[in-house]
């Protein structure tokens, strides 16, 4: 059970006329993680949700979702998963209340208990109409029809764009406790803070491709730490080591990136110049997140870089 | 600065939007009016023609229940007259409804949508979307009202009267447009200001019926503008002093609007919106429980529709045989209806056919619902669940298939017992024209199940292409005889095929065709769309 995979795709493509919308993505999501999907606005997150739904049919490429075909076995994969569009849209006459026990029962039921928790959690008030709602409101409707569903697998496409800071908190320690219940989340974002604090592991798509996928502290160990130091002597050397970018030295103040997998030789070169003083900030999803998004930037990470599947784009 | 800061730029982009919608009111509402005018001239060739018209339409004579229909007739011994009589009661009916659905579409849709918040916050004045909105329905009255003029002129009646009739159509509606604004501001959605303009409008229309029939309740005429409209006596004297009453009320309906306007939050109406329920009914956990639910208003809408038309089209079925006896160029018009029975029969299986359209009209758009869902992504949930394609798309149809035959049975039972009970035959009478009625289910199915293919199959162009051919079917029924169209066209309308009862007898050939074509017609498009990617967006 430890190693299973809930979702399984490779070289999936999708086509929209002219667009190439996914170009030969490859995802693993095992079964019981939660697994971070980030990506910009227009990479692909939700046309390759809507491929795993049986929505849209793949051009080339397989899919697998909880042992089964995605487009043929929709019906069936359905009922263990649950489904939160990035773009929730509801029908306006309905009232939220009414939405959440429709999308329950169509999945085959949902437990009232959870309901009343979830409703109470997210502060909604299900009596009013559809309309009424805000994008927030609206998507809190669909998450606690999707939690409040006794499936598997969650699939949530920006669950927390349009919830506020308080709320987004709870929807933190729900999928928590997701999780320790055993589900499997595939958690489509493009926040960072939210993937760092909830996923175990993440895939980081760009124009229709996985860029990187791994655990966040493989990912980490792919980008670069910034350290700043005071040395006793002037160091020498440092601007001919590998892995070492944007070098600053001023006499004995030091400023500089390095690889993580060259940290240990730049911090023995820096301790044998003398440390007095050193800050060393850990490198943040963000830098990791900018780097694949920013195309001038882009290099193929070197050193043991396992985790990469595929180098990125030129 | 002003409130009417941008109203220019709304305007035009109102036209931008509408280029097509209006252009299509515009020439289907010029062509129903040209050919009013048309055809009383080919239908009362001589004066003699004229004056039997004119003796069953006007004064003492005047058959009370197609004057509660048609309005009273004035000089309907002269065609102008008789074209004014033909065209006003219907005509203002016809220009108000395009009036309240262009003003609601460009005022409360905007605010619904949000899309008016976006412009709003651009250098735009708090009048400026009704005022730009009241202007280009303005602009496509008097667009329409030119036409129309000219094509009265064309066939040849005098000028100005054309230009009365024409101007007295265009004004009710510009009332009518001012109800709209009004509604506008009372509620926060477009759907149930549509409804409660299109209220007004049919209140006003049942209104000048019963003050136009009943001598001691004239006056209720004049609380009317539809009354009004035919107070105008186009080509009867042209009583330019009635303007006052449209003018004044125009008026003072925008102003109220803007009041309104002023006095409600942007987005909101005056109007308090109630809550729903906090949990959903049993019944409300299946797509058909879905499709119900979503439908349900629109098919009580239609059922109402129905039975009104079909009460007033059965309680006059019994005159028409005195009617004909009395003009025989109805008598020949009827005729040419088709069918062999009595004049009455003939004139039922024609009413019966009318309601057959209105179901069809029921019927497509309760199917283009499926692709309205799809377009704006609340498919997306409901297919991401366990229920399958079909299944979802399935329950939409038998809503809108189920819908049709109680839209079919409430008209055609309504038109019977209304007839019935004014022939003292309620028994027969009832079942015969249900029985006509019903028979109509097959056509209707047709349109619908062409609705389904292109859904499947093209279904970004559904809703357009489905509602053209609708549009092309109507017109081929209702107009191909009179306009003596070949016969390989009138075939092809699927109400052409249908045996006309209660004037022809049944044969059930046809009618399995039709059924067989339907079902084939759905299936495929049902296919396919299990086959396509959702496609949504407009």
């Amino acid at each position: 059970m430890a190693t299973t995979t809930t979702i399984s795709i490779s070289g999936l493509v999708k086509t929209f006329g002219p667009t190439r919308a996914l170009d030969g993505l490859d995802l693993e999501v095992r079964t019981g993680e939660v697994h971070g999907f980030l990506g910009p606005n227009g990479a692909g997150k939700t046309t390759t949700l809507r491929v795993l739904l049986g929505l849209l049919r793949a051009d080339a490429g397989t899919a697998r979702l909880l042992d089964g075909d995605p487009w043929r076995d929709a019906t069936r994969l359905h009922r263990r998963l649950a489904y939160v569009p990035g773009d929730v849209t509801l029908w306006p006459s309905l009232s939220g209340g009414e939405v959440i026990d429709l999308l329950g029962r169509l999945r085959g039921g949902l437990d009232p208990k959870r309901r009343a928790e979830l409703l109470e959690r997210f502060d909604l008030d299900p009596r009013k109409k559809a309309r009424t709602y805000s994008k927030g409101n609206r998507q809190k409707v669909a998450l606690i029809a999707a939690l409040a569903s006794d499936v598997e697998l969650l699939l949530l496409d920006e669950p927390t764009a349009g919830l506020d800071p308080l709320m987004e908190a709870a929807f933190r320690d729900v999928v928590a406790d997701e999780r320790h219940g055993g589900r499997t989340v595939l958690l489509s974002s493009h926040i960072l803070a939210e993937v760092e604090a909830l996923c175990e592991r993440v895939s980081i798509i760009r124009a229709g491709r996985i860029v990187e996928s791994g655990t966040l502290a493989e990912l980490r160990h792919l980008t670069r730490t910034s350290i700043q130091a005071e040395l006793v002597r002037p160091p020498d050397g440092l601007a001919g080591l590998a892995g070492v970018h944007d070098l600053q030295l001023d006499g004995t103040r030091v400023h500089l990136q390095v690889d993580n997998p060259r940290l240990d030789e730049v911090m023995r070169h820096l301790s044998a110049a003398g440390l007095r003083s050193l800050v060393s900030q850990p490198p943040t999803l963000e830098e990791l997140f900018l780097r694949h998004y920013q195309a001038e930037q882009v290099t193929t990470p070197t050193g043991d870089g396992q985790p990469t599947q595929e180098g990125p784009r030129r | 600065m002003s409130g009417f800061t941008g109203t220019g730029q709304l305007f035009r982009l109102a036209l931008r939007r509408d280029r097509i919608v209006a252009s299509a009111w515009i020439l289907g509402l010029f062509l129903y009016a040209y050919s009013q005018a048309a055809s009383i001239i080919s239908l009362y060739p001589t004066q003699a023609d004229l004056d039997r018209l004119a003796r069953t339409a006007e004064g003492v004579g005047a058959n009370p229940a197609v004057v509660a229909l048609q309005g009273p007739a004035y000089d309907a011994g002269t065609y102008g007259g008789a074209t004014a009589w033909q065209v006003v009661t219907p005509g203002t009916l016809l220009i108000g409804l395009m009036s309240i659905l262009l003003v609601t579409r460009h005022t409360r849709q905007e605010e619904e949508t949000g899309r008016a918040e976006l412009v709003s916050s651009g250098v735009v004045g708090r009048y400026a979307w009704l005022a730009a909105g009241l202007l280009y329905v303005l602009a496509v009255n008097v667009v329409l009202a030119a036409l129309s003029a000219l094509g009265y002129v064309s066939v040849g009646l005098p000028a100005a009267g054309s230009v009365t009739l024409a101007v007295v159509c265009g004004l009710t509606g510009l009332v009518f447009a001012g109800v709209a604004a009004i509604c506008a501001q009372l509620t926060e959605y477009s759907r149930p200001a549509n409804g409660m303009a299109l209220a007004v409008l049919g209140a006003a229309f049942l209104l000048r019926a019963i003050g136009d029939t009943a001598a001691e309740l004239s006056w209720l005429s004049w609380l009317s503008p539809i009354g009004w409209a035919e107070r105008f006596q186009p080509f009867a004297g042209d009583r330019w002093g009635v303007l006052v009453l449209p003018v004044a009320a125009l008026l003072v309906l925008v102003v109220a609007a803007a009041v309104l306007l002023v006095r409600r939050d942007f987005g909101a109406g005056v109007l308090p919106t109630g809550l729903g329920p906090a949990t959903a009914p049993s019944w409300l956990g299946s797509p058909l429980g879905l499709a119900w639910r979503l439908q349900r208003g629109t098919l009580a809408g239609w059922t109402v529709g129905a039975a009104v038309a079909g009460v007033s089209f059965g309680v006059i079925a019994q005159d028409m045989a005195q009617f004909a006896k009395e003009d025989p160029e109805t008598a020949k018009m009827l005729a040419s209806l088709g069918g062999a029975g009595s004049i009455t029969d003939i004139y039922l299986a024609a009413i019966l056919s009318w309601i057959g359209m209105l179901a069809a009209g029921y019927a497509v758009q309760a199917t283009l619902r499926l692709r309205a869902e799809e377009a704006e992504q609340r498919a997306e949930p409901v297919l991401a669940t366990s229920v399958s394609r079909t299944g979802w798309a399935g329950s939409h149809l038998l809503v809108a298939a189920g819908g049709a035959a109680v839209v079919l049975a409430t008209g055609g039972a309504l038109a019977g017992l209304a007839h019935g009970l004014r022939a003292g035959d309620v028994g027969g009478q009832l079942a015969r024209v249900l029985g006509g009625a019903l028979v109509q289910l097959p056509a209707v199915w047709v349109m619908a199940a062409i609705g389904v293919a292109l859904f499947g199959l093209a279904p970004r162009l559904a809703v357009g292409a489905t509602w053209a051919i609708l549009a092309v079917v109507l017109s081929i029924t209702v107009f191909g005889e009179p306009l003596r169209l070949g016969q390989r066209v009138l075939d092809l309308s699927p109400f052409a095929h249908l045996p006309r009862l209660p004037a022809a007898d049944f044969v059930a050939t046809p009618l399995v065709w039709l059924l067989a074509a339907a079902g084939l017609l759905a299936a495929a498009g049902l296919a396919a769309f299990r086959r396509r990617d959702l496609a949504t967006g407009a």
